[in-house]
């Protein structure tokens, strides 16, 4: 393998700069056009601004597993759609140094009709790779999802433990720069359980940063260096991730 | 593993030239489009026996029920099963196409919650299974219009120019419908009920252009459709060159839709993952 000692394991590769996102939520609803127009005239149009992310700040650095954790409503699924450029912040700024994966992404668009093998090259040109990528890379990705026997059944007959197999196996088939993982670090059975972590460990080792959002925080304890906590959309602590979590779970007692 | 997926570098506060962008975007997932051009096709009839075949047999029962009921309406026209066909085959081209981009984007849901991608990516693919549909639909017509006595002429590979036209003023349509559908859901309503249903009886798809009283007549100028359908029935129906006055006309409205369409829907994409 590789040795990476050409690597700066200091380098800041994801960058949150005052980062917020605001919704825009109608005091009244007001679903249809004319309704709309008619209030717009009459200026009566009345929002409540709710900012799911208020003026984060923080960056993480190549190759670390960097936590978010805070209760539900938090800001972090927010916060992980920032760095995967699902959303753009309302004001601030975001930027991300390399190929992000994100393991929310595990298994998107696949149709229940379409054979495992269609699905791979339709889950896989969804995460941006090309045809001939995957042409190259599928027998690697059916063997590490072990369904050799099946990719050509339709995925519906599939369980959902070998979808989240065959979804995970495209997802991580090549080493990302960031790896965005939203509760489900690992998947399948205990045996694929084992190889998923590993696979993420050996990235990590080789430079892939990996920003992890969970509610177990003895996963976070465990797993995790750094963690920031989120509290209605503020960041209110980032450092250790033991001392994030002791802060969260003495705020907030009331969650395990 | 190759060169193009090296570093790339993501700046949220970069968006200047928005439509610009969201091209380089829609370039560079191309392959996506083919994905889901062919799911979209193959797992629609993945359950049924007849499979594919059903895009054939769609448009011609439809035309099959028209032809009898019109017939005796239109008996002036030269092969009317013919004559009908031609335009119902644009019109579900416009129709389809249409719709089901605008539902994707709008209703796009689950999949823009969890994954990054061009949105315009769904317009274009809607289009695609479109351009599959038609094509694949080119074979009943044939047979039909062998069968009511309308020869196929060497002007027949022109047909071409009608449908990449129609693709690209139908994608400019989806996304300025899409575009105003992410805000306003009723105005995707009014489009796919009231609006295509009346836009389709307006549209000399059913009838003669003779039929119309010279005042309608004069408004058709007016309706893109007319033209589109026109430019399509010339090669394939009339066995004629078209116009280069018509086919300027067409060229001129899908550019148009199109490019208002782009640089609107580019400037609202990012809006999508605040509303969904």
């Amino acid at each position: 393998m590789k040795l990476h000692t050409d690597l700066d394991f200091n380098e800041p590769v994801i960058g949150i700069e005052g980062a917020s996102v605001k919704y825009l939520v109608p005091r009244e609803h007001v679903g249809t056009f004319k309704e709309y127009a008619i209030r717009k005239i009459q200026r009566r149009i009345f929002n409540d601004e709710f900012w799911a992310l208020k003026n984060v700040t923080f960056e993480v650095k190549r190759g670390e597993i960097f936590g978010v954790i805070g209760a539900n409503g938090a800001g972090k699924s927010t916060l992980l759609k920032l760095v995967a450029r699902i959303m753009r912040p309302s004001e601030g700024r975001v930027w991300v140094k390399g190929r992000v994966a994100p393991l929310l992404a595990m298994g998107a668009g696949f149709h229940p009709e379409l054979s495992g093998r269609e699905n791979v090259f339709l889950n896989g040109t969804l995460l941006g790779y090309s045809e001939k990528q995957i042409r190259e890379r599928f027998d690697a990705i059916v063997e590490f999802a072990e369904l050799q026997d099946f990719i050509d059944a339709p995925i519906r007959t599939f369980s959902s433990g070998m979808q989240a197999r065959l979804g995970f196996a495209v997802a991580t088939d090549q080493k990302p720069d960031v790896l965005i993982v939203d509760e489900a670090l690992a998947v399948g059975d205990t045996a694929f359980q084992e190889k998923s972590l590993n696979r993420i460990r050996e990235y990590q080792r080789a430079g892939t940063t990996t920003l992890f959002v969970s509610h177990g925080m003895g996963e976070i304890e465990r797993t995790c260096q750094r963690a920031a906590w989120l509290h209605h959309g503020q960041l209110m602590y980032i450092g250790s991730a033991k001392e994030a979590v002791d802060q969260y779970l003495g705020r907030t007692p009331a969650i395990p | 593993m190759s060169k193009e997926m090296q570093t790339p570098f993501y700046d949220s506060a970069q968006q200047q030239n928005a439509w610009l962008f969201e091209m380089a975007e829609t370039l560079k997932y191309k392959d996506l489009i083919i994905h889901l051009v062919r799911r979209d096709v193959t797992a629609r009839y993945k359950r049924s026996i007849l499979g594919v075949a059903w895009t054939m047999i769609n448009p011609l029962g439809m035309m099959l029920i028209l032809s009898v009921i019109f017939s005796q309406v239109f008996v002036a026209v030269e092969g009317y099963a013919a004559y009908i066909l031609s335009g119902l085959l644009m019109w579900n081209f416009f129709s389809q196409s249409t719709v089901t981009g605008i539902g994707s984007i709008v209703a796009g849901g689950d999949l823009f919650r969890r994954i990054y991608v061009p949105r315009s990516i769904f317009a274009i693919s809607a289009i695609g299974t479109a351009i599959v549909n038609l094509v694949i639909s080119l074979v009943p017509f044939l047979l039909v219009s062998v069968v009511v006595g309308i020869r196929p002429t060497i002007y027949f590979p022109l047909v071409v120019i009608p449908i990449i036209l129609l693709s690209f003023f139908s994608l400019g349509v989806s996304l300025i419908i899409a575009s105003l559908g992410v805000r306003f859901a009723d105005i995707v309503e009014v489009y796919n009920n009231i609006g295509l249903t009346a836009w389709m009886y307006l549209t000399p798809i059913l009838y003669p252009l003779d039929v119309l009283p010279p005042w309608l007549l004069a408004l058709e100028k007016f309706n893109p459709m007319f033209h589109f359908i026109k430019l399509f029935r010339d090669p394939l129906y009339y066995g004629q060159m078209f116009y280069p006055q018509l086919l300027g006309i067409c060229f001129l409205m899908s550019a148009i839709t199109f490019i208002t369409g782009w640089i609107f829907f580019s400037r609202i994409t990012d809006e999508i993952a605040y509303r969904s």
